[in-house]
């Protein structure tokens, strides 16, 4: 189809750009890579120079970052259990939502939608000032709950599973059961979360991360040290404590962001798949 | 706009009749009680509080009127902050916005055919998924004074003959901030406007290259138009999510040097937890903030509304 002159230019294009791309691949890679390969290195090894091959004082500065007090399981499963226990609750109750929505009507629901649409373009940090205020009265600081709660009301969730059920839903798929006498609820339970598999490991991967990741909450709210989440933990490590101890600064890094790469590499076609379907905002 | 939607209304009026729609409130219920409780009264606390001399460690609010608003429009620390946050942001989305249609034009090129898309876009998306206080930690060691790795690297290659302290530099750390919000973002915005484009009907495409228009003619004079509305929205959503700045600019250097990265948020934050505790003050500065964020999601809600005659149908 294409003169010969122009398959060349083409050809040669097409070896720039993968250059380019290559280039931001490793744009994107090695941040992460010099603080995992800085993290088996002695502090003098990192203090002599750049090196991106790894070497072999892992474990001195595992030991030295532990001595520390900097205590990583306790922050992984103090951030899995809030990741984890949200994530349910804003499944649950955003598909309840989203299928209340788009099955029903009844009065005020297009108020709740525009509600709903607000909230997903408002987001929390406006108003941490009250919600710290209000968590205080009822004496919830040094508590997971406000941490967790909150995702019961999660906008974006019930946006996307609302917009995933739109495409799915039908009278006919609810009618017989109803002819049965099936619940509203239970026709809910066994009829269309079933249905809504899809949605809700997409929304699941994203809720998880999301909360994994919330700093500011948490900041705020939790003072307790042996209840901190691993945002905060990795906080500490900006902390003059690891002026010196460079390793012992870098594994604590490493250990903070390998269980998400590892994550990612599992998961990354379903993640970019959320994104390109929704636009989700984290 | 949901009840039209779907083209079953004849069966939903049968539903009706049947009277389940009651349970519309049932199901909604627990998401509204939630939304009051977490949402809506913390925002209309945080409003009132604007409006009190709440602070230090005082138990009691005593109203002020508009005080506290005339303070802060007089506040330098906070006219910075707000500078600050927009200057940080556009230094961030303006490359980001460009790269990102460039990429997006590239990786749905047909002329191109270009493989391995997919690796490239998953590995572009990668930063925006690790925690943005491990990314601060992680840029902060990467620059840090005088024997970081990146000063070291240039030390040995001989691009600089002394350490240089980026961190000193407001220049220098605005821009490793905003780079930061660049690079965790670019990826994201690409996969967005590459489900933009891809939405495009392709009969426009094949119509304009039977008439002799060469690829980029197609890009500039078909994607560009089409694609405004979602531009739009991602600029919008970007912004919002750029008034929120917080963990980057906090965690690589509090916010400093010369206040040059204090943001919003950071100002907000310190306000009400360190110092004096001045809870009036953070509150205030949380209601400009919500004014900004709702004139700005007012514009999403137009450009909502310009995309609702052509519906964008996403992933491929």
């Amino acid at each position: 189809m294409y003169e010969t002159g122009n398959a060349k230019r083409i050809k040669m294009q097409r070896l720039l750009l993968y250059v380019f791309f290559t280039i931001l691949t490793l744009l994107s890679i090695l941040p992460f890579w010099i603080v995992i390969v800085n993290s088996t290195r002695s502090a003098p090894e990192i203090q002599q120079g750049l090196s991106l091959i790894p070497s072999g004082n892992a474990w001195s500065n595992w030991t030295h970052l532990r001595d520390r007090g900097f205590n990583i399981f306790q922050g992984y499963g103090n951030s899995f259990f809030i990741a984890a226990s949200s994530t349910i609750l804003s499944l649950y109750f955003s598909s309840l939502t989203a299928y209340a929505l788009i099955v029903y009507e009844f009065k005020g629901k297009k108020i709740m939608w525009g509600i709903i649409l607000m909230l997903i373009m408002i987001p929390t940090q406006v108003s941490i000032i009250g919600f710290y205020r209000f968590i205080a009265n009822i004496g919830l600081l040094n508590n997971y709950i406000p941490l967790i709660l909150p995702a019961v009301a999660s906008a974006p969730t019930v946006f996307f599973m609302k917009q995933y059920l739109e495409t799915i839903y039908h009278p006919a798929l609810v009618d017989s059961a109803r002819i049965d006498g099936a619940s509203e609820i239970k026709i809910f339970h066994t009829i269309i979360l079933p249905l809504m598999r899809p949605a809700l490991a997409t929304m699941a991967i994203f809720g998880f991360i999301g909360s994994w990741n919330n700093f500011l909450l948490p900041l705020i709210l939790i003072n307790e040290r042996s209840m901190y989440t691993l945002p905060m933990l990795v906080q500490l490590l900006t902390t003059d404590g690891y002026r010196t101890e460079f390793g012992a600064m870098y594994m604590g890094i490493t250990l903070s962001i390998v269980p998400l790469i590892l994550i990612y590499t599992f998961l990354s076609r379903y993640i970019i798949g959320g994104v390109t379907a929704g636009g989700v905002k984290q | 706009m949901a009840t039209t939607t779907t083209a079953s209304g004849k069966q939903r009026r049968l539903a009706k009749r049947r009277n389940h729609d009651k349970w519309g409130y049932v199901f909604m219920a627990p998401f509204f009680i939630f939304f009051l409780a977490f949402n809506f009264y913390p925002m209309f606390y945080t409003i009132y509080l604007s409006f009190t001399d709440l602070a230090g460690w005082a138990t009691d609010a005593n109203m002020v009127g508009f005080q506290n608003f005339i303070n802060i429009w007089n506040n330098l620390l906070f006219r910075r902050a707000v500078t600050n946050t927009f200057i940080l942001w556009i230094v961030n989305f303006v490359p980001q916005i460009v790269l990102a249609f460039l990429l997006a034009y590239w990786f749905t090129s047909r002329r191109l055919n270009l493989k391995g898309v997919g690796f490239f876009k998953s590995l572009f998306y990668l930063p925006n998924i690790i925690t943005a206080a491990s990314v601060a930690v992680i840029f902060s060691s990467l620059f840090s004074y005088p024997r970081g790795p990146l000063n070291l690297f240039m030390l040995n290659i001989g691009v600089i003959d002394s350490p240089i302290d980026f961190f000193r530099s407001v220049v220098m750390t605005r821009l490793i901030v905003s780079f930061i919000q660049f690079w965790m973002w670019y990826g994201q915005t690409t996969i967005v406007l590459q489900a933009g484009i891809l939405s495009i009907d392709e009969n426009l495409f094949d119509a304009a290259r039977v008439d002799g228009a060469t690829d980029w003619q197609s890009f500039t004079k078909i994607t560009m138009p089409l694609m405004k509305p979602i531009t739009l929205y991602v600029l919008i959503t970007s912004l919002i999510g750029g008034l929120q700045m917080f963990d980057i600019p906090y965690l690589l250097t509090g916010g400093g040097p010369q206040q040059s990265v204090e943001t919003m948020i950071t100002f907000i934050y310190k306000q009400a937890f360190q110092g004096g505790r001045n809870l009036n003050v953070a509150a205030t500065a949380s209601v400009v903030l919500l004014l900004m964020t709702t004139l700005f999601s007012l514009l999403v809600f137009n450009s909502f509304r310009t995309r609702a005659t052509k519906p964008r149908k996403g992933a491929k």
